[in-house]
């Protein structure tokens, strides 16, 4: 055999992530400046790295138990409680894990059976069908819509499901669109799965990052819904932690349960050092998070204006750090358009397609930049725009 | 929504040279209403002025720079007012704070040497009639300032240029 026949099927299917492909591109070439970057620009604030490094000097180093400190637990359980308003008992509602992203992984895992069905809205994160897939589900992609500012309505549901539907993934604060949902659409949403046997998995690593009046709703907020709401959210988006690993999943006893045996025996625990560090993040940091929001709001109006000045559709995205403006009027598609503008231009933002085919049309810009970056990158879109749409009349 | 001009303040304290028209685009306001916000603090003197921040030790420029407490009696009606604008007058002093605790006055100044400095305590600070004693610190380096580390390098964006 060769080594390539030793690869199970169930791999072989699974594509590639389309960002990983514009990555290999854009990494090669010199001098590209980018918008292309989901994560924070900003350190870690100073009180949870200063923590970090006091508890290594201590020689704090071993494991801890497997569903995380207990100590990091209860401060979660508080976080959870004064943010979305939902209470979780920390010493069985709650697990620490391997970032946010694990806890996608042990949700679907332990939940679907062979062919269950799992509802993933898109434009999403990549992760979340690739993860149907391995947890042998089958993910059906529900299309959100621009005219609706990319919320998931009932109407974009109601038909996709069937008797096999086990779960719905619910990715708010989006990535890459910057779409919120507010408490009126969470209440919609949740009165028509009120009698159905749907277990919604709620992605909420961007919940502290809302702007302006709009406010994230957890959908484990109406009570009806929590005990069929796994609610997963972590430390790398609000805390600027990326690079730590550290998420948690919240929700009924019994699913974190079966999340914490798979874990226990893939992971053992989350990293020790960035549990101890991210109780110093939930106790202190506050403020810090305050201060990083503001600053994305301002680079979100400043990035929007730019985009609408030279005449390209941008939605007002309210929450994460992205604006997904719409190039349609370009005549290019996604594709077209960020490989076009990384060759021409050397800037690099990433096609609406990666993130789903309904994605066709968008590109996704991240405003975790400083303000001077982004003013470089869009002077050279505007200049980019300008160019293809002057060839465009030309023809 | 936030006092607006507190967060024109706030953008300006971190960079003062950041343009109205950015400032406009950032809080999705238009630069007339910018420009006119902060013409008005400038009237009320809640902006007193703009400076730069200079890290002098990597210039060529020799001084010291010497934080001088004093104790004061104050006087009837006016309290501190009176002696803190006398000894806020002389061009060398940079600032003068009014205290908590042992001193009553926290005198910043600047100066070529130590003599300098030396000179205007024996002849300037001291003798006035409300002083009544001065004990001095020398400034030997400054690691940050207005919330600004001095010789903090400019990292490279570590990030990778792409990620999901």
């Amino acid at each position: 055999m060769k080594p390539q026949d030793y690869i199970s099927e169930k791999v072989k299917v699974i594509p590639f992530s389309g960002i990983r492909k514009f990555f290999d591109i854009a990494s090669e070439m010199e001098g590209v400046i980018s918008l292309g970057v989901g994560e924070p620009d900003f350190d870690t604030p100073w009180a949870i790295r200063e923590r970090g490094i006091y508890n290594l000097e201590k020689g704090k180093t071993v494991y801890s138990s497997n569903a995380g400190l207990l100590e990091l637990r209860k401060e979660i359980k508080k976080y959870l409680n004064r943010t979305i308003g939902v209470t979780y008992c920390a010493k069985n509602e709650i697990i620490v894990t391997v970032g946010a992203s694990e806890s996608i992984d042990l949700a679907l895992r332990a939940t679907l059976n062979y062919g269950d069905e799992v509802l993933v809205p898109e434009p999403s994160y990549v992760s979340y069908k690739p993860c149907v897939a391995m947890a042998d589900g089958v993910p059906v992609v529900v299309n959100t819509k621009a005219e609706n500012s990319f919320k998931l309505t009932v109407d974009d549901i109601k038909d996709k499901i069937t008797e096999k539907t086990k779960a719905l993934i619910l990715p708010y604060p989006n990535n890459p669109t910057g779409a919120i949902m507010e408490r009126e659409d969470i209440e919609k949403l949740a009165e028509f799965l009120k009698d159905k046997n749907i277990l919604v998995i709620s992605d909420e690593i961007y919940s502290e990052l809302t702007y302006g009046d709009k406010k994230h709703c957890s959908i484990a907020n109406i009570d009806y819904m929590r005990e069929k709401t796994i609610v997963i959210n972590g430390f790398s988006k609000a805390f600027a932690m990326t690079g730590w690993r550290l998420g948690y999943a919240a929700g009924p006893k019994e699913i974190i349960s079966a999340m914490t045996k798979i874990h226990q025996y893939c992971i053992m625990c989350a990293p020790t050092t960035s549990q101890q560090a991210a109780v110093e993040a939930l106790r202190s940091c506050d403020d810090a998070v305050a201060s990083m929001r503001k600053e994305y709001d301002r680079r979100r109006r400043f990035m929007r204006k730019g985009f609408l000045d030279m005449g390209l559709e941008c939605y007002d995205a309210q929450g994460a750090f992205y604006l997904f403006p719409c190039i349609k009027s370009t005549g290019l598609t996604s594709d077209e358009f960020c490989e076009r503008l990384l060759f021409e231009e050397k800037v690099a933002v990433v096609p609406g397609t990666a993130f789903g085919e309904c994605g066709e049309g968008f590109i996704r810009c991240s405003y975790a930049y400083s303000v001077d970056e982004i003013r470089t990158a869009l002077e050279k879109i505007s200049r980019f725009v300008k160019k293809v749409k002057a060839e465009r009349e030309g023809n | 929504m936030e006092n607006i001009k507190n967060i024109i303040l706030e953008i300006l304290e971190k960079n003062s040279r950041v343009s109205i028209e950015d400032m406009a685009a950032m809080l999705g306001m238009t630069a007339d209403e910018i420009a006119a916000a902060i013409d008005e603090m400038i009237n009320d003197q809640i902006i007193c002025g703009y400076t730069t921040l200079i890290n002098w030790d990597k210039t060529e420029r020799e001084f010291v720079t010497a934080m001088i407490e004093v104790k004061v009696t104050p006087q009837r009606d006016r309290g501190f007012e009176k002696i803190a604008e006398r000894i806020s007058g002389f061009e060398e002093v940079k600032a003068v704070y009014l205290m908590a605790g042992a001193y009553d006055l926290l005198v910043m100044m600047d100066g070529k040497n130590i003599r300098d400095i030396s000179y205007f305590i024996s002849s300037k600070l001291s003798p006035l009639d409300s002083v009544l004693s001065t004990s001095t610190h020398f400034v030997l380096k400054k690691y940050k300032d207005h919330g600004v580390v001095f010789e903090k390098k400019k990292e490279d964006d570590e990030r990778m240029i792409v990620t999901p």
